[in-house]
């Protein structure tokens, strides 16, 4: 039998269903919003109508859009001709926050993963092979997670695009900034080593 | 409760909240583990890389009373990078793992899959041998008990005839009288043989040819038969 009555048990148990809220803390937002004072309540239903209703992806990069090109499609500044390839449209907003990337991306929606039936199909690899030509692309970043799926999708685009003839990188491992040598895994610190670079002070 | 202490191959990962993962780990002495890896996707945790799939691991666990362990301490014995760095053994290594997951139980010890799983990756590391996968779904089958009979028919069991088909349901390779399932050439059936009866140095030093291609077929399609599933690794176009 439901705890609570009609339309607060139903924003109980939508709470529930988010990603990381457990039964009590869908209680607790709950039980917030039906104290705060209207406006603020109904500006979060706004907010959330609004991304359901207006945000798309991008029929390009397959970033989230709001229209049927992206922000970062849509500027012109930006080098064309260069496309960094991610796993996710949260991994656009980790490299932008870097300032050091100033040309096009392309998400792929996820990175193959063979044990959990993941393959090439269900990624956006053909789009991206499109993109090549039709974009005069000339480089491709593979800016895929460095674990086991990321580097098995950065080796597999890597073997399709090669023949292309376009200049294909892959984003390099190393060690965090601030971290410790000390407890550097094998893995990390390998490549580390294997990617290192002339000094010049 | 106890804490303990054993060696093993990371087998799969999956996410768990913002910042934990539940590795599953064939080990030596606790059959198939599944433990809590607390903060490893963060980039200063202090497991690092050493908890992704395909490592081979010396780790501490805590069992606590539920069924998920605890992680404390884990270290490297064996990354495997030549196989992570070349996409068609990573291929062959995930189909691997992915046999040894559905073999394995938890908490049932079969220390022989944990060192079969830790040779074939380690020969695999070695040299890009097309034969390493097929051996190993073939080496499992029959230490589950399940190895195809390959020295006669297996439904009319006489031995003076040629044998021309191979069906896992069946049990083994059939002569022409009796044949059904797939066609089997003889050099293919050589190869399974000598897998079987101690000639796998030989088989893994096979080149690349379509009957490497063919005992690999043969053998993915037995393992399907066995486990009864799909190999999802081993058809997930992973390959172009």
């Amino acid at each position: 039998m439901p705890a609570f009555s009609g339309p607060l048990q139903a924003l109980v148990d939508e709470l529930g269903r988010l990603p990381g809220v457990g039964p009590k803390s869908a209680q607790r937002i709950a039980f917030y919003l039906l104290k705060v004072p209207g406006p603020d309540a109904l500006r979060l239903a706004d907010a959330i109508t609004a991304v359901k209703e207006r945000m798309t992806l991008c029929t390009r990069c397959f970033n989230v859009a709001e229209g049927e090109l992206c922000a970062i499609c849509l500027d012109d500044r930006r080098d064309s001709t260069v496309v960094c390839v991610v796993e996710d449209p949260r991994d656009i907003v980790a490299v932008e926050k870097t300032g050091e990337f100033a040309g096009r991306y392309h998400v792929l929606q996820g990175a193959l993963n063979p044990i959990e039936g993941v393959g090439p199909d269900q990624l956006r690899v053909r789009e991206l092979l499109a993109r090549v030509d039709a974009e005069g692309l000339t480089e491709i970043i593979l800016c895929t997670n460095p674990n086991l799926e990321g580097e098995a999708t950065a080796m597999y685009l890597a073997r399709l695009l090669n023949p292309l003839g376009l200049t294909v990188t892959r984003i390099a491992s190393g060690l965090p900034v601030g971290g410790d040598l000390e407890y550097a895994d094998e893995l990390t610190l390998g490549r580390a080593l294997e990617g290192r670079r002339t000094v010049e002070a | 409760m106890s804490l303990f202490r054993d060696r093993g191959i990371v087998l799969r990962g999956i996410r768990l909240g913002e910042t934990d993962r539940i590795v599953t780990i064939l080990t030596e002495e606790h059959g198939k583990v599944r433990a809590v890896a607390r903060g490893v996707r963060r980039p200063g945790s202090r497991f690092g890389a050493r908890l992704e799939p395909l490592t081979h691991v010396t780790f501490l666990g805590w069992q606590g009373r539920g069924d998920l362990d605890t992680l404390n301490q884990a270290e490297v014995v064996d990354t495997f990078r030549a196989v992570r760095e070349d996409l068609d053994r990573m291929a062959a290594a995930l189909t691997m793992l992915e046999v040894a997951d559905q073999i394995a139980q938890e908490r049932h010890a079969i220390p022989a899959l944990y060192r079969m799983l830790a040779g074939a990756l380690g020969a695999l590391n070695e040299r890009p041998s097309p034969m390493v996968a097929p051996a190993f779904h073939l080496k499992v089958l029959a230490l589950d008990g399940s190895a195809p009979v390959l020295d006669g028919c297996v439904s009319c069991g006489r031995e003076d005839v040629e044998l021309v088909a191979f069906d896992l349901t069946e049990g083994g390779a059939l002569c022409r009288g009796c044949r059904r399932g797939r066609p089997i050439t003889p050099a293919a059936l050589d190869i399974m043989r000598r897998t079987l009866q101690g000639g796998l140095a030989g088989v893994l030093s096979e080149p690349p040819s379509a009957v490497a291609d063919e005992v690999a077929t043969l053998a993915t399609e037995a393992m399907e038969v066995h486990l009864d599933r799909r190999l999802r690794s081993a058809r997930s176009g992973m390959l172009p």
